[in-house]
């Protein structure tokens, strides 16, 4: 079952409770089974996949973007389905979910700091000043 | 997701782009359908990410910023089974086991929905049981680094930030996990005891508990696989 499968179950699902009357919020957060066991199997894949990485031995660009994709991709699939964020409100998920983002502008800062760091001892450990 | 409809209660609300608008300008509360429970359970979560994303941050500036090469974690973290090298094995068990203890958590939160008392509990003993083990394969590998020489302060592969960043982040995604557990074991006994169905106040805030509880002990239980995710990524594959 792929993930598009998984998503387009969770609508029918979420169409149903709609016909019947209960909505999913009235008692709480209400999913079929499947739905969990096929993201488990998926992070089962995408945990094995990043490790076959590192196992294969792939250096280089290659092995960061596929390391960052896995792991992109595991996160949005606990934070979606397990975490439930798939069914709030946009209005909650991005007070959530977009704050983070600062750590980005984080990792700017310090990466170029680091750059400068490596840059002044480079220079200090050759010329001694 | 964003563009499903929403029916009955929330059908006068618009879903997508305007939703947020509108709630955010409802004059009222303006998180519809999140209880303040959940919602400060997330407020904290966040907290709590950006706690971590400085600890790797940090991790990033030491690595970046050394003369020292960085020692390869694929070989210090390699076990060795008759004789053969098995890189990160170890490491990739404990994720496999973290991932596991979300996916009982997961089914355990519909569980409690469904009120099944038995099936909830159970499902959340496996969750703990799995974050105890994950604990107890932690406490081997800090034990294997640290009789290797590995200190905060050096180690004998390369830069000598490594036993800090790997200490330091290791160790409190660890303190993540045991208080996990506890935490786990203290809903479990109330889910148990049926206080969810009675309603009987909780010790410490002498509220009413609801089986949205669970809900958001699993929360908290997903955040720390969560926050493997990105160790694993960037401290351990990297």
């Amino acid at each position: 079952m792929t993930q598009s499968e998984a998503q387009t179950h969770v609508s029918t699902e979420q169409a149903q409770s709609d016909e019947t009357g209960t909505n999913t919020h009235a008692e709480g957060q209400q999913h079929p089974i499947r739905v969990y066991l096929v993201v488990w199997g998926w992070l089962f894949v995408l945990s094995l996949a990043s490790y076959l990485v590192d196992y294969a031995g792939l250096e280089g660009y290659l092995r960061w973007t596929l390391i960052l994709f896995f792991m992109l991709l595991k996160a949005g699939l606990i934070i979606a389905y397990f975490m439930h964020m798939a069914w709030e409100r946009l209005a909650f998920s991005y007070a959530i979910i977009l704050p983070p983002a600062a750590l980005l502008v984080f990792v700017w800062i310090m990466a170029m700091e680091s750059d400068y760091t490596l840059l002044t001892r480079t220079i200090f450990f050759a010329t001694g000043e | 997701m964003t563009d499903m409809p929403h029916t009955n209660a929330e059908s006068e609300r618009p879903a997508g782009l305007s939703g947020i608008t509108t709630d955010w300008a409802s004059d009222q509360t303006a998180f519809k359908n999140v209880s303040w429970g959940k919602a400060m359970m997330w407020v904290f979560l966040l907290s709590d990410t950006f706690v971590f994303g400085s600890f790797l941050v940090a991790y990033m500036t030491a690595r970046m910023s050394t003369v020292v090469p960085w020692p390869n974690p694929s070989e210090v973290f390699a076990l060795h089974i008759g004789g053969v090298e098995m890189p990160l094995l170890l490491i990739a068990i404990m994720t496999f086991v973290l991932i596991s203890s979300s996916g009982t958590m997961a089914m355990a939160v519909n569980f409690a929905y469904r009120r099944d008392r038995k099936k909830t509990a159970l499902l959340m003993l496996a969750t703990a049981a799995l974050g105890a083990l994950f604990v107890g394969m932690q406490a081997f590998e800090w034990a294997t680094l640290i009789s290797q020489d590995v200190r905060p302060w050096s180690n004998p592969w390369g830069a000598s930030q490594f036993g800090a960043s790997f200490f330091m982040i290791t160790g409190f995604h660890g303190t993540h996990v045991t208080f996990g557990v506890i935490f786990l074991l203290i809903v479990v006994r109330k889910v148990l005891r049926g206080d969810y169905d009675t309603g009987k106040p909780g010790f410490f805030t002498s509220r009413k508990g609801r089986y949205e509880c669970v809900e958001i002990m699993g929360l908290y239980w997903h955040f720390v696989d969560l926050v493997w995710v990105f160790i694993f990524a960037f401290f351990y594959l990297w």
